[in-house]
């Protein structure tokens, strides 16, 4: 299946990139294994996910917990906690 | 009405265009948040605003319609700027119209308070020495808790 992930703030500047288009294999089925292959790929996404506590994620533009479900063709972000207004 | 822009914004300009016309508005309560020049102690010199496109407007649309869910609101603005704000500058305009004060007072605090805790947007200070991502703040939790339940 084809995901679409973002980052934001300082995961992007850890990761090198805002956006890529990954394969996950079967075994990914939901926020947390995504983000356990995700932290796999490179020094910077292990640095990036590294600390769990310090994460949140969205699934299609909503936010989610990290039991969500992940489907072939969802888009998700994970960023910090918001610091807007 | 929602806008995420970088441009500048004329609160006052905005305001006389945000009622114009329309009768049944008693007050607007508005809040305008600013680039402060210090954070605990140090001091910044700007900020940059990163954002989601795409969500920050289906969130901050989400947190209008619950506010106009929860008071009798005529009209609700928003405006939050993105992008390298230098210190003074305006990052955010609330305004909220409504037939009687304590509506437009209670849901402008409401729509900040939720703005800035379910709104993606974040902050990276520039300092003299360097630069910094914002960490979220606890008593922003604590103010946005305050609205839980819904009454």
């Amino acid at each position: 299946m084809m995901v679409r992930v973002l980052y934001f703030a300082w995961l992007r500047a850890r990761i090198g990139t805002g956006e890529e288009e990954v394969a996950p294999p079967p075994e990914v089925a939901d926020v947390a294994t995504l983000a356990d292959w995700l932290a796999a790929r490179s020094p910077g996404h292990a640095a990036a996910f590294a600390d769990r506590t310090l994460l949140r994620a969205a699934v299609n533009q909503d936010f989610a917990a990290f039991d969500h479900p992940v489907r072939a063709g969802d888009e998700v972000a994970f960023f910090p906690p918001v610091t807007g207004g | 009405m929602i806008r995420v822009q970088a441009e500048d914004f004329d609160p006052g300009a905005v305001l006389a265009e945000f009622t114009a016309g329309n009768g049944r508005v008693g007050g607007i309560c508005v809040f305008v948040g600013l680039v402060r020049d210090f954070h605990d102690g140090d001091p910044v010199t700007a900020m940059t605003l990163d954002h989601y496109p795409g969500m920050t407007e289906r969130q901050l649309a989400a947190i209008e319609a619950e506010a106009r869910t929860r008071w009798p609101l005529v009209d609700v603005l928003v405006i939050h700027r993105v992008g390298r704000l230098e210190a003074g500058a305006r990052i955010v305009l609330v305004a909220t119209a409504a037939a009687h004060r304590a509506a437009a007072f209670e849901s402008c605090q409401f729509l900040m308070d939720w703005l800035k805790t379910r709104a993606p947007f974040w902050k990276l200070e520039h300092r003299p020495d360097g630069e910094n991502w914002v960490a979220a703040a606890a008593e922003d939790d604590d103010r946005a808790a305050r609205w839980d339940p819904h009454p």
